[in-house]
């Protein structure tokens, strides 16, 4: 038989059928559009995160002081005063792969105004330190390099400080609030920042001079860590084996000694957070699997189902010269026909469901084409095999006992 | 003389049902010249049924010779049989076995599909002159549902015809139908054999023999009883004795 003839006839017999041609290609639709709707959520969801994780400096390089042990026992990390500042001095003069450096301070307190007061974490730090951790200044200005040197007592608040502090509408700038009964002048106040990727609140700080932190608020010679900007993204595995150098020389550890700082790149971490949302789209992945084998079932049971009932057909097909090779070819037109226009609707779908889900839970869905892919050819695979193997059990009958089929 | 399109020779045909082997055909004989027409009949389970459907290659001999239009049927491939089946036979059903939702005119294109020698418009051509030879030319786009039983038969003749066969094969072909469309079918019939159309139809009533130019008679798997009609009956005759009003059938 011609393809053309064979063609017509797939077309005139999908036809005839229009009701069970449409419930087989819905099952291939919803598998297809589920799959690809299931992966464009978690890979949108994971790319998310990803963006929020560099926006916070993709080239942002960690130093921290490690855990310090004394006779055995751990004392945990912010104990330690392995850091000092000569540390961050040594780095900005030598680190080539470094663009910025800043110490970093932590002390925390009550802060007052007024009648109101609140606890919050101060960060004692250099001016460098909003480059690096892109933070950025809304009202106001950052404290300079005078201001440092003096010991000032001027700050910038976070924005959920401003507003544990002030009343709605006031202007903290140029106010006086007081840290551990020290007053401080605000001179600016920081961009919103919103949660972090692990639901941290960002805004919940205050950044004030670094000496100042060390020296008046929390009578310390030595500091909590150091933030800097490796000089590219590509860049920071350099940078971390050049701070690691040069720490260990200003340490004076010894070759056998172990490092008493760790560091840690912002790419790093973005890497233990991919591994986590990689979780959640094999997950969502698994969930699309399942439909997928569902869907795959409802096309295999109508197919067998159709053949079955056609059986008769076939016979009669046979009885006017259809050879075996024939029916056989025409059954696997037709559910080759019913799989690609299935799976092309399930593919429109898919992406459509990806959006409107997308849209629904603030995640901008991202359709990947090897889900597209996979999805289109599991349906297209399972469609056609299952429209050829019962076709090829019918199409194998004597043509009499096909007729004679009840 | 005219050319023999049927021959066969001790032919056998056993079925297997569980244990039990039923001899359907047990060593039969026969000739069929080209434009006869034979009426097979007999009781059921006679085995009628059975020589047809070996006849048509819809199933085949246990033992035994079968020439169709001189060919060995016995040595031909499964492929080749359904290339006999479609060049040299046709074959109306009790049932009509037509396909549902498909207009007569595609009922009757659909063994043409089946040959790549013919083409589009050939196709369709024919398929209109087979519905012509069977008076159902206006009816060529009617669904099955939209006919009445007998016009379901005619088209199912017009199917038989179109790939013009050397014989056509019936099975019961009356079997579903009352008596004056039965008298109609057997008119188209007589019609298609003075054409010189051979014809071989199985039946069990009497009358509807007595159409035929020849009659066998089947028992037990084998033909008891062999002769030419004399007392023949001509379709066209009985019709015209008929009352009208009953042919008038369901429209549209």
């Amino acid at each position: 038989m011609s393809y053309k003839n064979l063609l017509i006839i797939a077309i005139r017999a999908l036809v005839r059928n229009k009701l069970r041609a449409i419930l087989t290609m819905l099952g291939i639709v919803i598998g297809v559009a589920s799959v690809i709707g299931m992966l464009a959520i978690g890979e949108g969801s994971k790319r998310s995160i990803r963006d929020e994780m560099s926006s916070m400096g993709t080239n942002l390089v960690m130093v921290m002081p490690n855990f310090q042990r004394r006779g055995g026992v751990s004392l945990g990390s912010s104990s330690s005063n392995a850091l000092k500042m000569s540390d961050v001095t040594a780095l900005r003069s030598e680190a080539v792969y470094l663009s910025a450096v800043s110490p970093e301070v932590r002390a925390s307190g009550q802060v007052i105004y007024g009648n109101k007061n609140t606890q919050t974490t101060m960060y004692g730090v250099s001016e460098e330190y909003l480059g690096v951790k892109k933070l950025t200044v809304s009202t106001g200005r950052i404290f300079n390099a005078n201001e440092v040197r003096s010991m000032a007592k001027v700050c910038l608040l976070g924005q959920t400080v401003v507003d544990n502090l002030f009343e709605a509408g006031e202007d903290p700038v140029g106010k006086t609030i007081r840290i551990k009964s020290l007053p401080f002048l605000v001179i600016g106040v920081l961009e919103d920042k919103g949660e972090s990727g692990m639901g941290q609140d960002q805004d919940d700080m205050i950044l004030a001079p670094y000496t100042t932190i060390q020296r008046r608020v929390a009578a310390i010679n030595y500091i909590s860590g150091i933030y800097a900007s490796a000089v590219s993204e590509d860049k920071s595995d350099n940078a971390l084996v050049e701070v690691e150098e040069i720490l260990r020389r200003t340490h004076k550890l010894k070759d056998a000694d172990e490092n008493n700082f760790r560091v840690m790149s912002q790419s790093e971490m973005i890497e233990t957070m991919s591994s986590i949302t990689d979780i959640l789209t094999y997950l969502l992945g698994a969930i699309a699997g399942i439909s997928l084998l569902v869907g795959g079932i409802g096309i295999m049971n109508i197919m067998f189902v159709s053949v079955t009932e056609r059986t008769r057909e076939i016979g009669l097909r046979m009885s006017i010269g259809g050879r075996g090779q024939d029916i056989l070819k025409q059954f696997l037109v037709e559910s080759m026909l019913l799989s690609i226009i299935g799976g092309l609707l399930g593919v429109v779908l898919g992406y459509i469901i990806a959006k409107v889900a997308g849209s629904l839970i603030n995640t901008e869905a991202f359709v990947k084409t090897q889900s597209v892919v996979l999805a289109f050819v599991v349906c297209f695979g399972i469609g056609v095999f299952f429209g050829w193997y019962p076709a090829r059990k019918a199409a194998s009958l004597n043509p009499i006992d096909a007729l004679r089929y009840e | 003389m005219e050319k023999t399109i049927i021959e066969i020779n001790a032919l056998r045909k056993n079925y297997h049902i569980g244990d039990v082997t039923v001899h359907a055909l047990r060593g039969v004989d026969l000739k069929i010249k080209e434009g006869e027409f034979v009426a097979i009949m007999g009781a059921s389970g006679s085995g009628k049924s059975t020589m047809l459907n070996i006849l048509g290659c819809l199933d085949k001999p246990t033992k035994g010779d079968y020439y169709l239009d001189g060919v060995d049927v016995k040595t031909l491939k499964k492929d080749e049989i359904a290339g006999l089946r479609n060049q040299k036979l046709g074959f109306v059903f009790q049932a009509y076995n037509l396909l549902p939702r498909t207009t007569a005119l595609e009922n009757v294109e659909l063994p043409l599909f089946y040959n790549n020698k013919v083409k589009a418009r050939e196709r369709k051509e024919r398929a209109i002159a087979a519905l012509e030879a069977v008076n159902l030319a206006d009816r060529m786009h009617h669904m099955p549902n939209q006919l009445s039983g007998g016009q379901q038969q005619r088209v199912a003749i017009a199917r038989s015809l179109v790939n013009n066969p050397v014989v056509i094969l019936a099975d019961e072909p009356t079997g579903n139908l009352d008596t004056r469309t039965s008298i109609e079918i057997m008119d188209l019939f007589q019609n298609l054999n003075e054409k010189g159309r051979t014809i071989v139809y199985v039946t069990h009533e009497l009358d509807i023999a007595r159409f035929a130019t020849r009659n066998l008679l089947f028992r037990d798997g084998l033909i008891v009883r062999e002769n030419a009609v004399t007392d023949r009956l001509f379709a066209r005759d009985i019709l015209k004795t008929l009352p009208v009003e009953i042919i008038e059938e369901i429209d549209e």
